[in-house]
């Protein structure tokens, strides 16, 4: 643009460039947080502090050992500082007097730092549609509408919880769709876990509300390793979210979750995230390293399992939410947004496994990336012998805003039955120095046109976001992209 | 009868494009009220004037001054411009796939209102002013959904841009080669838009090669443009002239 009209100042983008990350404050809190390093002691006294039953001593044991033998993956598009695990630690808690007993109970302060995050811990907030667990560092603090959801057969519960009320449902399902052997990651979450949610949804169910999870990292030094579990009954139908932030530190931080969802017969799961860890600074400096694994497994026949995500904070994102679609006629669909600004890095994207009769998939990836940052989509489809008739779509496209940004698509298909069908289609574009002409010659700034450019661009995904969110969303991305052009 | 009030001032304006000095040493006056026609073979400086005016970033001004509403249009950003009622009608108006006509439009109301101190636009009053207009210029409730311009046929794309200028009630209306790929019926479907708009209040430039859309619209004074200036100017009769004899008896003199 013209340099001496856009010297004209405006307070208003002024603004948000100064608020470019809103969540990196930190809670002044009293935080129980055992020493860094990793050793069986660790995972005992993590199991310990749980009051956890053997069995899951046990295998977080068998976890740590394997871990013990595993190099950390190195295939990913991503340049990644050494991490040193014995620098971190694996279990911080806010210090309670005593456990609260009912959300009035849950301090103070606690129930401020959500508010701030905009998320409501009171059951007659603005988002009365909606049910919470908040995961402060290592621990569930608070679940909201649990009652409610009770009359409803629902079970939403911290892990921990579920643990000692629904130690059978743990025992079926944990480490079933992602056993500890899977990954790298997932090895090192299995091991040192420390909470997150976890769903059960009965027969024939269709969950009366939205659920969701805010994970919010705050003490220095920790790493956050959550995992979450959702089982679909037959019949049954839930639409669950996860929201992230962290404070704004200069030291890199690492999130390594596992989420495991289950479908049976007939049964529906849609799985939303809107994922903003701290990014880092405009020269890269800290942010949060996301490993993340992330698996549905279409059991039954006719399940449904859709992964939506906007991807937009932490420095690295190495995550791949993908879909085993092994009952007959089974659905697995992937919709993402990863944005990428400034110095960060994301490789992300699905993996769509074929095995059941009649099974269909659907990917629909946009990556953004502006400044130097770095954008991958990495897929694989399979189609297994004997998935007769199974169909896969996938679009990838990607935008690139500057010169200095790169994408990247690395799709990968491995066929073996003749009667499948696979279509794939991938675009690369740019914001036009036209389009945002057109935009601003209408009254539009140059930040909302290009809020606006993005969003069109995103309309497939934005469009799969539960409306309370879709907001939220498009906010998020054009926040996250202040600063981009210029 | 009072003076007229002039809404648009152009005075020794030079702009160029790159390296290159397209306008050269241009005056113009538009009072509220008037249609202007600026006329003129290609390469001759017509859309280089459009872009001058809504301050497009290819176009550099060298020289002179433009004011609009006696505000110094040239200190003003491209959507101040736009938000203090000039608008441009683009040649070729531009994709934005995915972003649709409606949630765009609205969007540009409201940064207008906004300019103006003025509350949102309401979503109801907004979408039946929004249908009232589509229907006027013959455009399907189905396209307004639609990503801008997504698609469009090249008539398509020019009748959104009347249907954009309708909704945003500009001042100044500067279209540039409107007319130009468009058949009679849209022809006669955009100067029912254009004349729709004209009043005591607002003004418009039309650029066009062509008379047949003049014959619609009347213009109130025709300018010839050549080697960026305006070489002769004259009622519509120049208009029905020029049809005749082409612009080769101006040029050579």
């Amino acid at each position: 643009m013209d340099p001496d009209n856009n010297q004209v100042s405006n307070p208003e983008i002024d603004n948000l460039i100064e608020k470019n990350y809103e969540y990196g404050f930190t809670t002044d809190i009293e935080s129980e947080t055992i020493a860094p390093g990793l050793n069986e002691d660790v995972i005992r006294l993590i199991s310990k502090k749980k009051g956890e039953p053997q069995f899951l001593l046990d295998w977080r044991l068998k976890a740590f050992r394997h871990w013990s033998k595993l190099k950390e993956p190195a295939w990913g598009q991503l340049n990644i500082e050494k991490i040193n695990y014995q620098d971190i630690s694996y279990f911080s808690a806010p210090k309670l007097e005593n456990a609260p007993k009912s959300l009035d109970e849950v301090d103070p302060k606690l129930l401020e730092t959500y508010d701030k995050l905009g998320i409501p811990l009171h059951e007659r907030a603005k988002l009365a549609g909606v049910a919470v667990d908040a995961v402060f560092d290592s621990v569930s603090v608070a679940t909201t509408f649990k009652k409610k959801l009770l009359e409803a057969g629902v079970i939403f519960s911290s892990f921990s919880e579920a643990v000692k009320d629904h130690p059978e449902l743990i025992k079926k399902y944990l480490g079933k769709v992602v056993p500890y052997r899977d990954n790298y990651f997932a090895a090192l979450n299995a091991a040192v876990f420390t909470d997150g949610s976890f769903v059960y949804i009965p027969k024939g169910v269709r969950c009366p509300m939205e659920l969701s999870t805010y994970f919010r990292i705050n003490e220095a030094n920790t790493g956050q390793f959550e995992r979450t579990l959702i089982v679909a009954d037959e019949g049954s139908h839930v639409s669950y979210l996860e929201g992230c932030t962290a404070p704004m530190r200069d030291e890199n931080q690492l999130h390594a979750a596992v989420v495991e969802l289950v479908a049976l017969d007939d049964a529906e799961i849609k799985y939303s995230t809107v994922q903003n860890w701290y990014p880092g600074d405009e020269e890269g400096k800290g942010g949060i390293y996301n490993f993340v694994t992330k698996r549905g497994d279409c059991r039954g026949k006719n399940s449904k399992i859709s992964w939506t995500q906007i991807e937009t904070g932490s420095s690295v994102t190495w995550k791949y939410p993908s879909c085993l679609l092994r009952g007959d006629n089974s659905i697995g669909e992937f919709y993402s947004i990863a944005l990428s600004n400034h110095h960060q890095q994301a490789d992300t994207g699905t993996k769509m496994i074929h095995l059941g009769k009649n099974t269909k998939s659907k990917i629909i990836s946009k990556g953004i990336s502006a400044k130097k940052a770095q954008n991958t989509y990495r897929g694989l489809v399979t189609i297994a012998k004997n998935a007769n008739h199974s169909r896969n779509y996938t679009q990838c496209d990607s935008l690139l805003i500057g010169d200095k940004c790169g994408a990247h698509t690395f799709p990968s298909i491995g066929v073996n039955n003749s009667s499948s069908i696979l279509e794939h289609e991938a675009t690369t574009s740019k914001i036009s120095d036209d389009q945002l002409f057109y935009c601003i010659q209408r009254g539009i700034n140059e930040e909302d046109a290009i809020g606006l450019i993005i969003s069109g661009f995103c309309k497939e995904v934005l469009n799969e976001l539960p409306m309370e969110f879709a907001v939220e969303a498009r906010a998020l991305l054009q926040v996250n992209l202040e600063g981009a052009v210029g | 009868m009072s003076a007229k009030k002039t809404l648009l001032s152009i005075e020794n304006l030079d702009a160029s494009i790159g390296d290159k000095n397209i306008i050269k040493n241009l005056n113009l006056k538009i009072h509220y009220g008037e249609t202007h026609a600026i006329m003129g073979p290609n390469g001759s400086g017509k859309s280089t004037l459009a872009k001058a005016l809504a301050g497009h970033p290819d176009c550099k001004i060298t020289k002179g001054t433009i004011h609009f509403k006696n505000i110094d249009l040239l200190t003003l950003p491209v959507e101040e411009r736009s938000n203090e009622g000039l608008f441009l009608g683009f040649q070729y108006p531009i994709e934005i796939p995915g972003l649709s006509n409606s949630v765009f439009l609205k969007a540009a109301i409201n940064a207008k209102n906004k300019y103006q101190k003025l509350n949102d636009v309401s979503a109801t009053d907004f979408i039946k002013e929004l249908k009232q207009k589509a229907d006027m210029m013959g455009i399907n409730q189905s396209f307004l959904s639609r990503g801008v311009n997504e698609g469009y046929s090249g008539g398509e794309k020019k009748r959104n841009e009347i249907l954009q200028m309708l909704m945003l009630k500009p001042t100044l209306s500067v279209l540039d080669e409107t007319d130009s790929g468009l058949d009679i019926d849209s022809m006669k479907i955009v100067s029912k838009g254009i004349n729709s708009m004209l009043g005591e209040d607002t003004s418009s430039i039309v650029i066009t090669h062509y008379e047949r859309l003049l014959k619609y619209i009347k213009p109130d004074v025709v300018h010839v443009f050549h080697n960026g200036r305006i070489i002769k100017s004259g009622d519509y009769m120049l208009a029905r002239e020029l049809e005749e004899k082409g612009y080769e008896w101006l040029t050579n003199e």
